[in-house]
């Protein structure tokens, strides 16, 4: 049985098509990120998982509860972390634990808020309020809060948005943990790198719906080959790289102050200028290829 | 699972026992020293210099017992206003509560029963404050708690749906002018009803606070009547519409 099934799922708020004919099954065991611009659909989807959003259309399973009838039942065995803090900052960490174990109904109170203090690497802070936690250790208590339960099946939504590099490795530590502890994730996002390191398998998500997925080197080489070359240059320059790249039938998207030629491996017949920068094709040139939207 | 399992509105309340553990004591404070100053502006001073007796009561009990339905509606109606719209527009709290398996239903009623009990408590601090300026205690009083209850949940309920209607957090001025200020002074609190126009002295009978004005009067010093029931009633009534509404506004509000 997979973890979640979603079936031609649309939701709309007014003339805003969020969710446009989704489709998505999760097997258990693997971590998939779904990764999509700002707007692609991300949240309102994680929001539809929750019953926190209703479909307007379509069919929606999670653990094997139909949503929204049984989301209580779902709900009680997934935990979510959401992209926004909404801690309680003037509670004790120990005591936000101890909350959402309740509101979980975890029968052993006390051992699985010991258990989440320890994932979150804040049994010494545990008498703290949380206002006094660094942000690194308040993305860290989040996690924690949503796995306090122990879930078979994780939301993570946008879970370093915002956090500085630093916080950024450390929760992206915490979240391979509970990959190699074979948990079920979903994991919006984004950014490509965060998608890259953790996600066994990545979504692509555009305008609503999935426009591909798998194995992001699988998706790299299938849609953007091994090398993507850039070149640098006044505007004029790049205006003809790019026409004699495109006349040459290869792919050329605009990055930063440079143009991408993606698939240059398989040009031949010096459509890549000799000064071009070559380096390996990556997720981001088939995110931009399959949808012409740019991921930050 | 069922619907309104007792975990799930024990959890949320416990959230808010677990706040309010970090703010008692300011509250506590103007409960208390707020009726205190009330009774010695108005049943002291225009008592001792306007007004007598009133109903056959001394002024400052007159007063005294009335603040009750004061306390009240001020420790009710207005905390859920205010902290419903906080911790849903800027705390995001419920997004974390209804991500766990409690539904809006739930969430509310925790809420309400929360606040309720609050109210219910705090509702008898000028009970008690009058009894320092002279108010007899009678048997009756203990049924206060429970009448201040009742009351507190339907303008819990009240507060909610405010909440959760209007788009800003400034216009809840319009409620509170509007809305909570002449229930409070039409609830027979400073003067006594029947000595208002006829239709004001309708009007009042539909107001909820005048109902509990009432009841604790008569539980504090007249003795219970027959019709003591009917205006339990009202309340009761008052509560479970109120509750009704808050949980249609709140879903509304919360799930898209």
């Amino acid at each position: 049985m997979a973890a979640i099934e979603l079936r031609n799922v649309h939701k709309s708020f007014g003339k805003i098509h969020a969710v446009a004919g989704l489709d998505l099954e999760i097997p258990a065991g693997i971590c998939l990120g779904l990764l999509g611009p700002n707007g692609a659909g991300k949240s309102t989807t994680m929001r539809l998982l929750t019953a926190q959003a209703i479909a307007d259309q379509g069919s929606l399973r999670v653990l094997g509860y139909e949503l929204p009838r049984e989301g209580k039942e779902a709900r009680a065995k997934m935990g979510v972390v959401p992209q926004l803090d909404n801690l309680d900052v003037d509670v004790t960490v120990e005591d936000n634990l101890r909350i959402f174990a309740r509101l979980y109904r975890v029968r052993d109170v006390p051992a699985a808020v010991d258990r989440a203090l320890a994932r979150a690497r804040l049994t010494e802070r545990r008498g703290d309020a949380v206002d006094e936690l660094s942000g690194g250790m308040r993305r860290r208590m989040l996690i924690a809060r949503g796995l306090v339960h122990d879930p078979e099946l994780i939301l993570l939504d946008e879970p370093t948005v915002g956090l500085d590099p630093q916080i950024r490795t450390e929760v992206w530590s915490l979240i391979d943990g509970l990959r190699t502890a074979g948990k079920t994730i979903l994991m919006s996002t984004h950014y490509i790198e965060e998608a890259e390191r953790l996600a066994d398998e990545v979504a692509l998500m555009s305008e609503g719906r999935i426009v591909d997925r798998g194995d992001p080197k699988q998706l790299v080489a299938k849609h953007a080959g091994a090398e993507t070359a850039e070149v640098y240059g006044p505007p004029e320059r790049l205006l003809q790289a790019r026409a004699e790249a495109e006349a040459a039938g290869l792919f050329v998207r605009p990055a930063g102050p440079a143009i991408a030629i993606v698939g240059s491996e398989s040009s031949t017949n010096g459509a890549i200028p000799a000064d071009a920068v070559r380096r390996p094709a990556s997720l981001e040139d088939v995110f931009v290829k399959l949808t012409g939207e740019e991921l930050e | 699972m069922r619907r309104l399992e007792p975990a799930a509105i024990s959890g949320v309340m416990s959230r808010e026992a677990a706040n309010f553990r970090t703010f008692w004591q300011s509250t506590v404070f103007s409960s208390t020293v707020e009726p205190v100053i009330y009774l010695l502006a108005f049943g002291l001073g225009l008592g001792a210099t306007l007004v007598d007796r009133v109903d056959g009561l001394d002024y400052v009990e007159f007063v005294g017992t009335g603040m009750v339905a004061t306390a009240v509606i001020f420790s009710s109606a207005l905390p859920a206003m205010f902290g419903t719209f906080v911790k849903h527009r800027f705390q995001h709290t419920y997004d974390a509560i209804l991500a766990a398996p409690v539904d809006v239903e739930e969430l509310v009623t925790a809420e309400m029963l929360w606040i309720g009990i609050r109210a219910g408590v705090f509702g008898t601090f000028p009970l008690l404050v009058t009894m320092i300026f002279g108010l007899d205690p009678r048997w009756g009083m203990l049924a206060v708690p429970f009448f201040a209850l009742v009351t507190a949940l339907g303008f819990a309920g009240f507060g909610i749906a405010v909440a959760a209607t209007l788009p800003k957090i400034d216009q809840f001025s319009y409620v509170t002018t509007l809305v909570v200020t002449p229930l409070f002074l039409l609830a027979g609190t400073f003067f006594p009803i029947d000595q208002l126009p006829e239709w004001a002295q309708v009007a009042a009978q539909f107001n909820p606070l005048h109902q509990l004005v009432v009841l604790v009067r008569n539980a504090s010093i007249f003795g219970f009547e027959p019709t003591d029931l009917l205006r339990l009633g009202v309340l009761i009534a008052f509560s479970l519409v109120m509750w009704r509404v808050a949980i249609a506004r709140m879903t509304e509000r919360l799930i898209d």
